[in-house]
């Protein structure tokens, strides 16, 4: 490629607080259309918005964990569009005075470090729902009006759809970790969209961006950008212009598709809005924000190395979503070796929530399930093979795996004499295997232990039968 | 027994005494604006039915229980939201609009024990200075209707000066109540920015606007200031402060008080009439034992500009809300989004309103925000910066309220420069926020003339005091306009 | 500071949303010029050092405690409303 793409992120991300940004109607996802509003969400005549409290918070303690200077005079703007689902004709957003400034979060891709700088954190109120009914005619709902939002606008750091992708998780895990948002893309409380531009190698000057809008899930951002990049590729190459332009991500044929050109900026004529006064923030406040911010992943990760002995990759992987994390933290306090619990829960447990499109608070796995489990097999009780079966018990029906073991009579046989008369049996049964092995072919010891596994229902232990068909077939 | 004269206190009397109830009370008052409003024209929307079935509950009450203002007739202007009242603004574009909440000072209102009868004309959207601008109806002036009550309240002052209603409510955002009530012989109060709430009060320029009472004399004023004043949850801007007993501060003292007179406000465009009766007031003032001396509130002259750039860019914002959607006027004629909205917005809103939005969109737009908005913003804070200057030193400051007396109907509405112009005097006063009254002080071949007085933030005691003061000192309170003559009730 | 010409009236209205005429706009455009050309007045004045005023009192921090009370009843949200489908407002469909 002969282009080097520049990539910025804008992330909306809704703050689930009980009440709006600025009324006291509820602020919940997923109700009746129009019954989560009042005259203030409506834009009524004569109506006026009050700052909710714990969204200033809540905004503030994003701004921090993501490593934002915390403005200590800030206040409320208008910006002005008629749309139908803006009810007031302004959103009231933050223009020149954000809350937050010049952040940073740091990603990793291929094992490379890399800081992408944020420029800045603001606060605002979400818009209504309008859904085009392909009739003439378009329905509003107002239920999302006035939602508090925090928009987080990145610097042109990114440089490929991989490094958005790793800028994308981690800004999700860390406001996933502060606990200000569900950050679920599905759910809307978390959106993004991509600007984008590509300039030849070596050129300090921006080329034309485009804005990629409708990128509803991480992966949609990763090919969108991918097939941006490539089609603004095309168009300089064949020596046309980029215009300045709003497009869409069309999921359907993994295109980008013109929505419209911009004309110059759009003149949203902000100003400042009259109905609040400014926000101060002291010292007292900035402190106790900052006191309630919890552990943050990447503070995490190190501790999972330092202390438990991860490998650098498996904790990043651990720590990127809190929920995993916390379990991962909660098995290890309840007696589990840290490694084990670590590939118990990269393995079995996330395939399991892929293949099931769960999250782990839908099963009814617990922490101390799983040290249970992966205590008796550190003991010996059962065996790795076991464990699934024992691990299928767990995160469906419940309980601990001692009871699951014992009331399934799952427990590993390591009695030797035991074991013996099973591989007897086994070799007497089958002189032909016996004379395949002699004849230097080694998956006839294979077949004997998948013979008597199938009579002891998996429950020989693995090495110890090993040992005594190898010992029994060297009489032979 | 005739009412229309009365004050609180009389008509308390009558009620305390048995000579009259609420119900007749009540049911008076709309007989005289039946009476008279088909000449005034001051009222839109009449709220009899529930006002009456409420004043026969009122009288029900114990006489213990009721407040100095409790079963007295009060009209509001028509940017005040009352529920299941239309509210319109005056403008086409809430033409059958029916709020569903109350504003706070309505609320208020209620819980005072006061009868709503109507909502009063008003320029559209409280834009204007002789409610001509009103898409509904031109109110007169009783004292000649040949000419305007002013505005933008000017159906709240006209209603008052008809004698039709002892108590209205107006709202002020450059001179919108004491414009009017001076063109009407009336007693209007802008208070302090902040002392009343202004939530339900459909914004014209959001920094500006202050609700006010509206009334005969300074004592009911300061009662019905005490009613609708104080902190409100709802309102961001209403200030945390504590409200006094207004009527209290009507002491009759008012030795030592020291009287700033600008002199911009004697400048050229103020009419001869107005200088005279404020120079003779200002006499009465100093026998009651005021010192009266001449100061200067030197960027008196770029407060016009400096208002219309703040309040047509804060309007413009404040009305991109009517669009025909959620309530109010829907167009006819649209195919697709953009044509529902300009049509319905050009057809709902009136030639001064658009002209306002224009330059108000106009002064917010990118490479001209600076120059208008910003520059604006800017000499605002040198027009409140004179202000607090001459409060050091000044108790209150008095001038004429407005250049001239009221006008002709249709005689400058064409000329908005002209029109503007009749607020020089009351604009700077919104925009550094102070508290000012308008008394009536003399007449110009029998038109009112109102005396302006300004006081320190949030010490409209002071201002009450002297206006009352005034008030006991002369009669223009008690003259009343011919068409009471021949007036029934 | 600039007058305004007829082609920025058109403009500011479409900014605006008001349809206006031809006729109308050349008759907006002199009052705006006039009004316009008084405004400038301010240019008098030297504010490089003087701090804008949005709100006359000092006032910061007017907060409220996020609880929040139940919506609307929908017939309430619909009352003024003139076009309504399924629980939901009606408008013209977006054309570009």
């Amino acid at each position: 490629m002969n282009f080097e793409t520049i990539i910025g992120l804008e992330v909306h991300v809704e703050l689930k607080t009980d009440s709006k940004m600025f009324s006291p109607a509820p602020a919940h996802f997923g109700a009746e259309p129009n019954t989560n509003t009042n005259v203030i969400d409506l834009g009524y005549p004569g109506v006026l918005p009050v700052v909710n409290k714990r969204a200033v918070d809540w905004a503030m303690k994003a701004a921090l964990a993501l490593n934002c200077e915390i403005a200590r005079h800030t206040k409320f703007d208008r910006k002005n569009y008629f749309y139908p689902d803006n009810p007031k004709a302004y959103q009231i957003s933050q223009f020149d005075e954000p809350i937050g400034e010049h952040g940073w979060i740091e990603i990793e891709v291929n094992g490379e470090k890399k800081r992408i700088g944020i420029t800045r954190l603001h606060m605002e109120e979400d818009a209504g729902k309008l859904t085009h009914t392909g009739n003439g005619h378009s329905l509003v709902d107002f239920n999302r009006q006035g939602t508090p939002l925090i928009e987080i606008v990145s610097e042109p750091d990114i440089r490929t759809p991989e490094e958005a992708y790793a800028y994308l998780e981690k800004i999700k895990s860390i406001i996933q970790y502060t606990g200000v948002s569900d950050v679920r893309m599905e759910e809307g409380s978390l959106r993004c969209d991509a600007n984008i531009s590509l300039r030849p190698y070596g050129q300090e000057e921006f080329g034309t961006k485009t804005e990629l809008k409708n990128l509803n899930s991480f992966n949609f951002v990763r090919k969108g950008i991918e097939h941006e990049q490539i089609r603004q590729e095309q168009v300089l190459l064949s020596g046309g212009v980029i215009g300045q332009e709003t497009r869409r991500y069309d999921e359907s044929t993994g295109k980008t598709v013109l929505m419209r050109v911009k004309e110059g900026s759009d003149d949203y004529r902000y100003f400042p809005e009259p109905d609040l006064v400014d926000i101060v923030i002291d010292d007292a406040w900035l402190e106790r924000v900052r006191s309630e911010i919890p552990e943050l992943p990447d503070a995490r990760k190190a501790r999972y190395v330092s202390e438990l002995g991860l490998s650098s990759y498996d904790a990043m992987v651990l720590t990127l979503a809190k929920p995993i994390s916390d379990f991962f933290e909660a098995t290890v306090d309840a007696g589990a070796d840290a490694k084990q619990a670590s590939n118990w829960i990269m393995g079995e447990v996330s395939a399991y929530l892929n293949a099931e499109q769960k999250e782990l608070s839908d099963t009814k796995l617990t922490p101390e399930g799983l040290a249970g489990m992966i205590k008796l097999i550190a003991e010996g009780t059962i065996s790795s093979k076991i464990a699934k079966k024992v691990f299928k018990e767990l995160v469906e029906k419940g309980g601990n795996a001692e009871d699951i073991v014992k009331a399934k009579g799952l427990v590993q046989i390591s009695d030797e004499n035991t074991l013996r008369e099973y591989v007897t049996t086994a070799l007497d049964n089958n002189p032909q295997s016996i004379e395949d092995f002699k004849n230097g072919k080694d998956r006839a010891i294979g077949f004997l232990v998948g013979q008597i596994m199938k009579q002891t229902k998996g429950q020989a232990n693995p090495p110890l039968l090993n040992k005594i068909l190898q010992e029994e077939i060297a009489k032979r | 027994m005739k009412l229309a004269d009365k004050t609180a206190a009389e008509l308390q009397e009558l009620i305390h005494t048995k000579e009259l109830t609420i119900a007749d009370l009540t049911e008076k008052t709309f007989k005289r604006i039946e009476e008279l409003d088909s000449d005034v024209d001051a009222f839109l929307a009449l709220n009899q039915e529930q006002a009456s079935s409420q004043a026969a509950e009122m009288d029900q009450v114990p006489f213990e229980e009721r407040g100095p203002l409790f079963g007295l007739p009060v009209g509001v202007k028509d940017n005040i939201v009352t529920e299941g009242i239309e509210t319109t603004a005056s403008s086409r574009i809430l033409e059958g609009f029916n709020p569903i909440y109350n504003a706070t000072v309505v609320e208020k209102l209620r819980a005072a024990g006061m009868v709503i009868v109507g909502k009063l004309n008003m320029d559209e959207f409280a834009m204007g200075s002789s409610n001509e601008n009103s898409y509904y109806k031109n109110t007169k002036n009783p004292w000649n209707l040949e000419t305007v009550p002013g505005g933008s309240s000017g159906g709240s002052a006209a209603a008052v000066a008809a004698g039709e209603v002892p108590f209205t409510l107006g709202s002020d955002t450059g001179g919108s109540i004491r414009q009017p009530a001076s063109f009407c012989g009336v007693v209007g109060m802008k208070p302090t920015y902040g002392r009343v709430s202004r939530f339900g009060l459909i914004a014209y320029a959001s920094s500006l606007d202050q609700i006010g009472p509206v009334t005969r004399t300074v004592k009911d004023n300061a009662l019905l200031l005490n009613v609708i004043a104080g902190h409100d949850e709802k309102d961001s801007t209403s200030a945390n402060v504590d409200v006094p007993d207004f009527a209290a501060a009507l002491t009759g003292d008012i030795t030592g008080l020291r009287i700033g007179v600008p002199k911009e406000y004697f400048a050229q465009g103020v009419g001869e009439s107005s200088v005279k009766a404020v120079k003779d007031a200002l006499k009465v003032l100093e026998e009651k034992g005021a010192i009266c001396e001449e100061i200067s509130l030197p960027h008196s002259k770029y407060a016009l500009s400096t208002y219309y750039l703040i309040a047509s860019s804060e309007a413009s914002s404040n009305l991109s809300r009517f669009d025909g959607i959620r309530y109010g006027y829907r167009t006819e004629k649209a195919g697709n989004l953009l044509d529902f909205y300009m049509n319905t917005r050009s057809e709902g809103f009136g030639d001064e309103v658009k002209r306002r939005i224009m330059l108000g969109t106009y002064a917010l737009s990118s490479g001209y925000y600076d120059a208008y908005y910003k520059k604006a913003q800017k000499v605002r804070t040198l027009i409140k910066n004179d202000f607090d200057k001459a409060f050091e030193k000044y108790d209150v400051i008095i001038g004429p309220t407005t250049p001239t007396p009221s006008f002709k109907i249709g005689e400058i509405i064409d000329d908005p420069l002209t029109m503007y112009a009749n607020d020089i005097l009351t604009i700077p006063i919104n925009l550094a926020g102070v508290p000012a009254i308008s008394i009536p002080c003399g007449f110009d071949n029998g038109l009112p003339l109102g005396l302006q007085i300004i006081g320190k933030y949030f010490d409209e005691e002071t201002v009450y005091r002297v206006a009352d003061v005034f008030e006991q000192a002369t009669d223009f309170h008690k003259k009343t306009p011919h068409i009471w003559e021949g007036a029934a009730q | 500071m600039a007058k305004m010409t007829k082609e920025e009236v058109i403009e500011v209205a479409h900014l605006a949303r008001l349809a206006i005429t031809d006729e109308e706009a050349e008759h907006f455009a002199e009052q705006l010029e006039a009004i316009t050309n008084a405004m400038e007045l301010l240019n008098e004045l030297d504010t490089e050092n003087v701090e804008p005023t949005t709100h006359v009192l000092e006032m910061a921090n007017v907060l409220r405690e996020d609880k929040a009370e139940p919506g609307l009843p929908r017939e309430l949200v619909m009352k003024n409303v003139k076009e309504q489908e399924a629980g939901q407002v009606k408008v013209p469909t977006i054309l570009d």
